[in-house]
């Protein structure tokens, strides 16, 4: 018998890993369809980022009561997994808490710290669930989330919430069947939490006892399984891919924009002529700025997958608190949602332009990137480094080199600039006018 | 008051010891034009041996720049880098965040490199190098001050405490508003924004900012940048405090109260 519930956690383990591993390549696929841009100088600062941003959680202590509530979540995730390993080795291997014998008084001392961290992680999901639903935080109301976002942050804290009490009865189930001495249930001593609740299970037999405690095993762990699975089809990948993007965060001052060293060229050539003469011929015409995700950098498609929505962007910026039409948390999600669409596109047809689509018009409007005072609040609030600013900005140059598509008042702007080195329409003889 | 160009000093063979950078908003926007004397003046006070570039100062191309209009920021940024090399200009100064930050973090890479100030942290090296000195009990002694911090010195240039070191010499009462410093909320300008009219909305930036700046209850709102000092003053008129609420720039503080 036991060899079954072997084997059928080695497949529910291969399919949930193979699923994953599918899916996982496939974002990757999609990131890199973005243009390239090296990231890997400074290696000192970018693992300070890495080390301060992703695992030290410094930017959500801008509002410390949501920050520690998130900490207990995010240590939870990480140190529980201690426990998904015995998990896993007792599943393949057929053992139970194949740890308690090695590790002695340690073991004890490392499920009540599991155990305390599982009760904080409920608390505070069900906080957060409070938040969301009840007291309607107005990040959280933004009619940003409609639909599957919201749904998709309430499933992910249910899912914790529920995650949390099957590993809880589990214990609690496990430490009653210690006390009866039931054979195969190791003896560990008391657990912190679950032995206070274990005399609630006096009532059941030994078997009923078992058919808990296996229960609860089973579901927690293809739980973990199917919610590892569901991770790269939600804004919870940002467990994830916060990592990665607080290593490869752009490290230049935040007022500091890309350059185009095409442009930079002609300009050179223009003003030189000498030098084009004996420039190498191209063949390839440079495209200005982005239409479509394929034109933004790598980082930008990544900044999209590790977007958790939290909305923290849209409530700085001064755009979105003034009803304007611009969000930089819908740039994110509509940016993930297009290149969703392209990575399904070169699935089915292996060619990502079969739709006659692009990010811009069929996802972001005119309207939204003309909005932006480009103030940077945005950058500088999102915990995870996204760099919102940094794709309306390339949106904006295809915009107007591209398209020519540029509000009036800002055509005439140019042409001043252009013709009068300001831009208001002075003559450059009165620019010295201010000292008399 | 002797203002001396850029081609001047280079005829009689001199270098000044700074450029200030006027600034479009600066050279040509009346309101602007006052914070530009009142900065000339404290230079010419503090002994400074400084030089404009006059009528041959041109845009930076920040706000082409950020429009998406690459092309015209090259354009400007290298007749701007041209004319400075020209000269051997070191060290420039200015008055508007925006020509401040296209110096200190865009032209490098196009070959112009310099040392640049903003006003705000070269009144505060004044200050602390001895060379202004504040008049005891000045006009804004004991008075409410709330500073504004423009985008493009804090959050894109992380200068926060130079200007508010600055508004300390005055003696006067510093508030804080409700969003300040790396969460302070911009005026509405930035962008090429100010260019243009907003794209609709439930009211304006400066409108929500002036109602902020004037919810702190001061009677002077410090700002550094000439369009931050536009919008604001638009803002605290529709907030219907224009008589009560003045907006300046901390040049024009400083340049009322230096001995």
């Amino acid at each position: 018998m036991q060899i079954v519930y072997q084997l059928l956690f080695l497949t529910a383990l291969g399919v949930a890993v193979w699923l994953f591993t599918r899916r996982a390549l496939g974002i990757r696929r999609n990131i890199l369809l973005g243009r390239n841009v090296e990231l890997n100088d400074r290696p000192a600062e970018r693992w300070k980022n890495l080390l301060l941003l992703a695992f030290g959680q410094k930017k959500m202590f801008r509002n410390p009561l949501v920050a520690v509530l998130h900490f207990f979540v995010y240590a939870g995730f990480i140190i529980i997994n201690i426990e998904i390993l015995e998990i896993m080795i007792d599943g393949l291997a057929g053992t139970h808490r194949i740890f308690a014998p090695v590790l002695g008084r340690l073991y004890l001392v490392l499920i009540g710290c599991f155990e305390i961290l599982a009760v904080l992680v409920a608390v505070s999901c069900a906080i957060f669930l409070v938040r969301r639903n009840i007291l309607k935080l107005k990040r959280f109301i933004s009619k940003d989330l409609d639909g599957w976002p919201r749904s998709d942050a309430n499933y992910i804290l249910l899912t914790e919430i529920v995650l949390m009490l099957l590993f809880l009865t589990m214990n609690a189930a496990d430490q009653a069947l210690q006390a009866r001495g039931a054979e195969h249930y190791i003896t560990t001593g008391d657990f912190w939490v679950t032995s206070q609740f274990a005399p609630l299970f006096s009532g059941l037999s030994d078997s009923a006892l078992i058919a808990v405690e296996r229960g609860a095993w089973w579901l927690h762990i293809l739980g973990v399984l199917a919610f590892l699975n569901y991770l790269p089809f939600s804004k919870h990948l940002h467990i994830i891919l916060a990592f990665p993007n607080a290593y490869y965060t752009d490290l230049r001052p935040k007022g500091k924009m890309e350059n185009m060293p095409a442009i930079q060229q002609e300009v050179l050539y223009a003003m030189q002529p000498e030098l084009a003469a004996n420039a190498p011929v191209s063949d390839t015409v440079p495209k200005f700025g982005a239409k479509d995700v394929q034109d933004l950098t790598w980082k930008n498609l990544l900044d999209a997958y590790a977007c958790t929505e939290c909305g923290r962007c849209s409530a700085a910026c001064p755009a979105t608190q003034t009803g304007k039409a611009l969000s930089p948390r819908l740039i994110m999600m509509k940016t993930r949602d297009r290149l969703e669409e392209v990575g399904r596109n070169i699935r089915q047809h292996g060619s990502a332009t079969t739709d006659n689509k692009s990010l811009l018009r069929d996802h972001i409007t005119e309207e939204e990137l003309r909005a932006c005072t480009t103030c940077n609040a945005c950058v500088e609030e999102c915990p995870v480094s996204i760099n919102p600013l940094h794709i309306i900005l390339q949106m904006r140059r295809h915009l107007v080199m591209e398209e020519s598509s540029a509000p009036q008042e800002w055509n005439m702007m140019f042409s001043n600039i252009e013709n009068n080195m300001a831009p208001w329409k002075f003559s450059p003889d009165d620019r010295d006018a201010w000292i008399q | 008051m002797q203002i001396k160009t850029m081609a001047e000093y280079f005829a009689n063979g001199e270098t000044p010891e700074v450029l200030f950078w006027v600034g479009c908003a600066g050279s040509f926007d009346q309101r602007a034009q006052k914070i530009t004397r009142a900065f000339a003046a404290i230079l010419d006070k503090a002994g400074i041996p400084f030089a404009i570039l006059g009528k041959e100062e041109g845009c930076t191309g920040d706000p082409a720049r950020r429009a998406g209009n690459e092309f015209l920021f090259q354009m400007m940024a290298y007749s701007n880098i041209q004319l400075l090399n020209n000269y051997g200009v070191k060290s420039i100064v200015t008055a508007c965040p925006h020509c401040f930050n296209t110096f200190r973090n865009e032209y490098p890479q196009l070959g112009g490199t310099y040392e640049v100030v903003h006003h705000a942290t070269y009144l505060q090296q004044l200050i602390d190098g001895g060379r202004i000195k504040m008049k005891e009990g000045g006009t804004f002694k004991g008075k409410k001050i709330t500073y504004h911090d423009s985008c493009y010195l804090g959050r894109a240039n992380g200068i926060y405490e130079a200007p508010r070191q600055v508004l300390e010499t005055l003696d006067a009462e510093l508030v804080e508003m409700k969003r300040c410093k790396s969460k302070g909320l911009c005026c509405g300008a930035g962008g090429a924004q100010m260019f243009k009219e907003e794209e609709k909305g439930n009211t304006r930036v400066n409108f929500a900012r002036g109602h902020e700046a004037v919810a702190t209850d001061a009677s002077v709102i410090a700002a550094n940048c000439p369009f931050c000092m536009t919008m604001l003053t638009d803002g605290v008129k529709e907030a219907g405090k224009e008589e009560e609420v003045k907006v300046l720039d901390i040049a024009e503080m400083i340049e009322q109260n230096m001995q």
